[in-house]
């Protein structure tokens, strides 16, 4: 319609300042990441070489990237703390999205069966925890893993154990504590696919005489497999960097690479390094974010 | 006809033992708040007493009030910039560099916040900017902004855009027709928008240590501190206050967005 196209060009005007907000403070630092990952480190401020400087010409730019190295990258992939901080953040992450889908799926089903009237309040009770505080989330969970917390208490009087169980700074309450964070972004996009499909296509399959379980993993999961598709990128990619999670509640002798890059910059100092390390997180995560991409934008864009 | 019962009782168990999950934890930070012991752990009657310690804690207050104020100006901002690009991606039909554009508001909402919050300091050291309110801000406000932007797109796209087209063939101008016709009928995904914003920005830890100079820290950077350090009754009612404030928020949002919501569907019926 014509209209349409006249509201579509002021529209598309909307769009400039964002857009340069977007370039200037997203897409340009990731040059700058790139550009620190190849320098030198120095015991300066801010602790790198070169700098680069346009103003002083075309002989100081090819000087600059004569300097530029790939030592910082022989480093990470020589150093066995890399490596190793790498396939555990991919472990974690695997192990915890799955965690997350087993949890978090009947969670979601429950939710999509519910009368219409029950399930916006449902959501609204999923959507509530996420609105408070990430951090004070897993301060919650260290109060109750403690030493002496809620329970080890519980479990003391319940006669299941005899000494208090040591909790903190095990995997084990870095994984609650995962679960415990994301299970929003995991229920929210399965229930809004389950919630969308036809009660009819359950019906007629048991209908026809398939037994509750079979119904499940021939009609409803099959149909599902787009929100599980979204709910598994929303968790697994931000989970492989994460920080704070396992910095609180799991032990310090195998690191995340989230905790390395934070180490190495908050710690050490080592820009360059640091840097070197977000860009092998990002090459790590180019194709779950790629897959991610194409999913909000034809959830956004083509269909409702 | 027969009709399946639909819940079951696996359902119900399910729900149940879900939600129990996620508020358990909260209710009892709430409930250990009030506890009058030193002891995290022995329950020594109710009181006040934490909440007295924090209102006597300058550092912990100022970073507070250095928070809710990072909280609101990014947050403002980022509305502003938010539904901008979401009316620019849903009305704008195709224009130059459109992709890269989607590509760069849907990536913040996923990347893992360690590489968002080094690159951002990397660029203001490399501008020379002064660490501090500014920076943590705009650090935020690109943020937050892609998760503005996702709400009022939905919300636009899930409009009936005849209305719109109604109102330009009434003689509207396109702007008039927007202001008109369409930010009324976004306005709640708008409220959302800026609500989601101000808690993100108000939680974040990661971003803000990486932007933030020497002597302005957030209340998150201040917490984390604490936290690193073992558990502190002081703390509990920190994030009591802070649950406090963000249930406030939430609930004058939703009241708005019922009012306009319900005055917006007398208009439009949906």
């Amino acid at each position: 319609m014509s209209s349409r196209r006249i509201f579509a060009r002021p529209a598309r005007f909307a769009a400039i300042a964002p857009y340069l907000w977007m370039v200037l403070f997203f897409l340009v630092p990731f040059g700058f990441v790139l550009k620190i990952g190849l320098s030198q480190t120095a015991i300066a401020q801010p602790p790198y070489e070169p700098v680069f400087d346009l103003t002083a010409g075309w002989e100081a730019l090819k000087t600059a990237f004569a300097a530029l190295s790939i030592d910082n990258f022989k480093l990470l992939a020589s150093d066995d703390i890399y490596v190793f901080a790498y396939v555990r953040s991919l472990t974690v992450a695997l192990t915890a999205t799955a965690l997350l889908l087993v949890i978090g799926y009947p969670i979601a089903y429950g939710m999509a069966r519910l009368p219409k009237r029950w399930q916006a309040v449902a959501m609204v009770l999923v959507i509530v925890p996420f609105w408070t505080s990430f951090l004070i989330r897993i301060y919650a969970w260290i109060n109750i893993l403690q030493h002496d917390g809620l329970l080890n208490q519980i479990l003391l009087a319940l006669h299941l154990v005899s000494q208090p169980v040591v909790w903190l700074s095990t995997d084990t309450a870095m994984y609650i504590g995962i679960v415990y964070s994301y299970l929003p972004f995991m229920i929210l996009p399965l229930y809004a696919t389950l919630a969308k499909m036809e009660p009819v296509l359950e019906e007629a399959a048991s209908d026809l005489g398939a037994p509750p379980l079979q119904v499940f993993w021939l009609v409803t999961f099959p149909l599902s497999l787009p929100g599980v598709g979204a709910g598994v990128l929303l968790c697994f990619i931000p989970i492989v960097g994460e920080f704070v999670i396992p910095d609180l509640l799991a032990g310090s002798n195998s690191l995340m690479i989230g905790q390395t890059l934070w180490l190495e910059f908050f710690t050490n100092k080592d820009w360059p390094v640091a840097s070197a390390a977000a860009i092998v997180l990002l090459v790590v995560l180019l194709v779950p974010l790629l897959l991610y991409e194409r999913l909000q934008k034809r959830q956004l864009e083509q269909g409702r | 006809m027969r009709k399946l019962s639909r819940l079951s009782r696996f359902n119900i168990a399910s729900l149940a033992l879900g939600l129990a999950f996620l508020y358990l934890p909260i209710l009892i930070l709430v409930i250990y708040s009030f506890n009058a012991s030193r002891l995290v752990t022995v329950w020594g009657g109710w009181s006040l007493r934490w909440y007295h310690e924090f209102f006597g804690d300058r550092a912990m207050i100022e970073a507070a009030w250095m928070s809710f104020r990072v909280a609101v100006s990014s947050a403002s901002i980022a509305t502003l910039l938010g539904t901008l690009a979401a009316v620019a991606l849903s009305r704008g039909e195709g224009f130059r560099g459109r992709t890269l554009f989607s590509g760069m508001l849907y990536a913040p909402l996923v990347m893992p916040e360690v590489i968002t919050g080094l690159s951002l300091l990397l660029l203001f050291v490399a501008l020379n900017a002064e660490r501090g309110f500014w920076t943590v801000t705009i650090a935020h406000t690109t943020l937050t902004m892609c998760f503005v932007a996702v709400v009022v797109q939905s919300r636009l796209g899930s409009l009936d855009r005849s209305l719109e087209e109604a109102a330009m063939d009434l003689g509207c101008n396109p702007v008039r027709a927007f202001v008109a016709v369409t930010l009324p009928l976004i306005a709640p995904a708008i409220v959302a928008g800026w609500m989601l914003a101000f808690t993100l920005s108000l939680d974040d830890l990661v971003i803000a240590s990486f932007t933030t100079g020497p002597g302005s820290a957030t209340l998150p950077i201040r917490i984390y501190s604490e936290v690193r350090l073992g558990v502190k009754p002081e703390i509990n009612a920190i994030c009591t206050l802070v649950i406090g404030l963000i249930a406030g928020v939430i609930v004058i949002a939703s009241l708005a967005s019922k009012l306009s919501s319900s005055q917006a569907e007398s208009a439009a019926p949906l």
